[in-house]
């Protein structure tokens, strides 16, 4: 069965070798690119019951025992791996489904599926690495190809979004470097294993002083706060696809690695406070970005960086029901975040665009679009009884069975996110999906001039007030940007239309095509699917918070007898 | 462990030169700083080997006095990695270059904002007074059904 452990690396990188040399054949190139992803799939199940059943499944590569690169598949890097490549298949099969539509503005290029393949192959590596430096090789494999995405095209938007990305990312690494070489001179040893045992002899600062270069490294890449600033501004300007994967699983390899981190490696050291402060901000700082966002896009990568906040909260806890809850909520926030990104993509080419402002009425437009968008919003907000609820519920009694007051404000905190994450969709919902398009474009009309509220108050107009540059109405803000693109839009004669104008002079596709609905579609059936197998899925990171906890299984397991 | 005096300071420099450089609008300095920063880095592996001994191939020598030669090839990983970010941010300065004739690092479309705001607040006859200008003007969102 361990043979089986290097294979989630190796295809997907042997897979984009051949869909690089396949790229005049786009057919093939998409066979060879589907056929690797559904092998993962069936090779991280199959992990998942070797890991649960038998232990840490453990392989040194070249059989270089002791001195080799280990690659480790235990209980939670099997549970990551499984929900991180059946994620990564519903989205290529999404971006295959857009490919296929012959969109040419937004259609994947060759280059798509080979890179695709390779941030595949480094989110596999990232968990299953049993390495430092390995973790290290993962990440730039990861992020090289999250580079490529990101800025495909080399359109204006994508390049400064890019930039920034790149700039913060090259920089995370070098610190991620200058923490390699330290944790080497100070140990000796860069296999995970052998420096859990090695840093008990170290003094305390030493170890301390590594803890903290590897967290601040790991949360750069987690986005937690106040290192999260890079993600709303990087994300949202990426193609749909690639947006979703990106908000799905690269900041949750860094929540992962945070995850060993601190069990496996400083165990003793949990820095508790450090790293509940660190969540209760990242939650709400995370969450107001979000409520004030006028559109979708911006406003999920903000309730992505909110929600990072509650796994650091489980993390932090350090207890069995807090590190379980932790692991729960990822694997939730996983699927529930790139299922919305994909349902946003489709939103975008139905209605040409994610701004708020623009959107009305797509309830009774696209009434499964609709309802694609609505469960897994609800979900992300916490609501009973899907999974959102249930991962929620579990972090919170976590904290509660902690008692210390700082648990008990976190508690408090996460729950006020919840409620403003369900505002802030709930806001979303009701202008993108409810208000008519004749509403919102009356209102969209309005912003720019705006009718004076005293003069006309008897009207259904919406109730327009001016302050300090933004435009309030109701309960929601528009910033001078949304003014200066409202006031193109009512331009008669500018190209740009919102969609109630855009559906009166018929310029809009009439129909989603069924191979992109489905995929995503399908990727809300699994998050809804979370919700049902609740049970064994918390009873599994129960025990795979024991494992992290005992350290005994990984390290026995990687060490042999030495453990 | 004995370290290397003449390394160590030639890693600090390097380092601080490349931060510095990081800091730094232009993507061009941010590729120089980049380099800098990452040969520092390479600088600080070889320090973590400890000090230097006879060529670690087998047979050549006692192995009690051969360098440690794990960090040379984490080095040599690392060199090609930094490789890589160099030509990508290169090609991305290139672009920026075509698009826009600069290689400025732009703002964040939140930062631009916010600091917009803050211009408009200093320049604003209300700033710093606490007139009823200024109250009218915090009572201003009244939250109204739409």
């Amino acid at each position: 069965m361990t043979n089986l452990v290097p294979l989630p690396v190796l295809l997907p990188l042997l897979g984009a070798g051949l869909a690089l040399m396949l790229s005049r054949r786009p057919q093939a190139q998409r066979a060879v690119t589907f056929g690797v992803l559904v092998a993962i799939v069936v090779i991280a199940a199959v992990l998942l019951v070797a890991a649960d059943r038998d232990g840490p499944q453990v392989v040194w590569l070249g059989a270089w025992e002791d001195i080799g690169i280990a690659l480790v598949a235990d209980r939670l890097a099997a549970l990551m791996l499984l929900v991180s490549s059946v994620v990564t298949l519903a989205v290529l099969a999404y971006s295959i489904g857009q490919g296929m539509t012959g969109d040419e503005s937004e259609a994947p290029v060759s280059i798509y599926h080979p890179t695709f393949l390779v941030l595949v192959a480094g989110v596999s590596n990232a968990f299953l690495a049993g390495d430092l430096f390995n973790l290290f090789v993962s990440f730039e494999m990861l992020l090289f190809a999250s580079y490529v995405l990101l800025t495909l095209g080399g359109t204006a938007a994508r390049v400064r979004a890019g930039t920034i990305y790149v700039v913060v990312n090259v920089t995370s690494s070098m610190l991620f470097l200058i923490s390699l070489a330290a944790v080497y001179a100070a140990v000796g040893t860069l296999n995970l294993a052998q420096i859990a045992l090695r840093l008990d002899d170290l003094p305390h600062h030493v170890s301390l002083t590594l803890q903290l270069l590897l967290l601040v490294t790991f949360s750069i890449k987690a986005a937690v706060f106040p290192l999260s600033l890079w993600l709303p501004d990087s994300y949202p300007t990426a193609p749909a696809p690639v947006t979703a994967v990106f908000a799905g699983l690269l900041t949750k390899v860094g929540v992962y690695a945070i995850l060993r981190l601190q069990t496996l490696l400083f165990p003793d050291s949990p820095l508790t406070d450090l790293l509940m402060w660190a969540a209760l901000i990242t939650m709400l700082v995370g969450i107001l970005g979000a409520v004030a966002q006028s559109d979708i896009k911006r406003m999920l990568s903000f309730t992505l960086v909110s929600h990072i906040g509650y796994m650091i909260f489980g993390i932090a806890l350090a207890t069995e029901a807090g590190l379980s809850g932790a692991v729960f909520y990822v694997a939730h926030h996983i699927t529930i975040q790139t299922a919305l990104f994909l349902v946003l993509g489709l939103v975008e080419r139905r209605a040409g665009s994610t701004a708020l402002l623009r959107l009305g009425g797509l309830a009774r437009l696209a009434p499964l679009l609709g309802v694609l968008f609505f469960v897994p919003a609800m979900n992300l907000a916490g609501i009973p009884p899907l999974s959102g609820f249930l991962g929620k519920a579990g972090l919170l009694q976590a904290g509660l069975a902690d008692g210390s007051w700082l648990a008990v404000l976190l508690v408090a905190g996460g729950t006020l996110t919840s409620l403003l994450t369900l505002y802030a969709v709930a806001k979303t919902w009701a202008l993108a999906f409810w208000r008519s398009p004749e509403q919102a474009h009356e209102m969209m009309r309005m912003l720019p001039t705006g009718a004076d509220p005293a003069e006309d108050t008897t009207s259904s107009a919406p109730h327009l007030v001016r302050h300090r540059g933004h435009v309030h109405v109701g309960s929601v803000a528009f910033g001078e940007r949304d003014v200066a693109e409202a006031k193109r839009v009512a331009d008669d004669d500018e190209p740009d239309r919102d969609l109630h104008q855009r559906l009166q002079d018929g310029s809009l596709p009439s129909r989603l095509p069924a191979s992109m609905v489905v995929p995503a579609a399908g990727l809300v059936l699994v998050s809804v699917a979370i919700t049902f197998l609740a049970g064994p899925l918390f009873a599994f990171t129960d025990r795979a918070a024991d494992d992290l906890l005992e350290r005994t299984p990984y390290l026995s397991a990687v060490l042999g007898d030495e453990g | 462990m004995e370290v290397n005096a003449t390394l160590v300071v030639t890693c600090g420099a390097l380092v601080a030169c490349g931060t510095y450089l990081l800091l730094e609008r232009s993507l061009t300095r941010v590729l120089v700083g980049l380099v800098l920063l990452s040969n520092g880095v390479n600088i600080m592996f070889l320090i973590s080997s400890g000090p230097s001994g006879s060529s670690p191939i087998v047979g050549s020598s006692d192995p009690s006095e051969m360098t440690d030669p794990l960090p040379q090839a984490l080095v040599l990983t690392a060199i090609v990695i930094t490789l890589g970010t160099v030509a990508f941010l290169l090609a991305m300065a290139h672009r920026s270059w075509q698009l826009h004739e600069h290689d400025d690092v732009q703002d964040d479309v939140e930062d631009a904002a916010i600091r917009k705001l803050a211009i408009d607040d200093a320049t604003s006859d209300s700033y710093g007074l606490t007139t009823r200008a200024q109250r009218d003007d915090d009572e201003a969102p009244r939250e109204d059904g739409a």
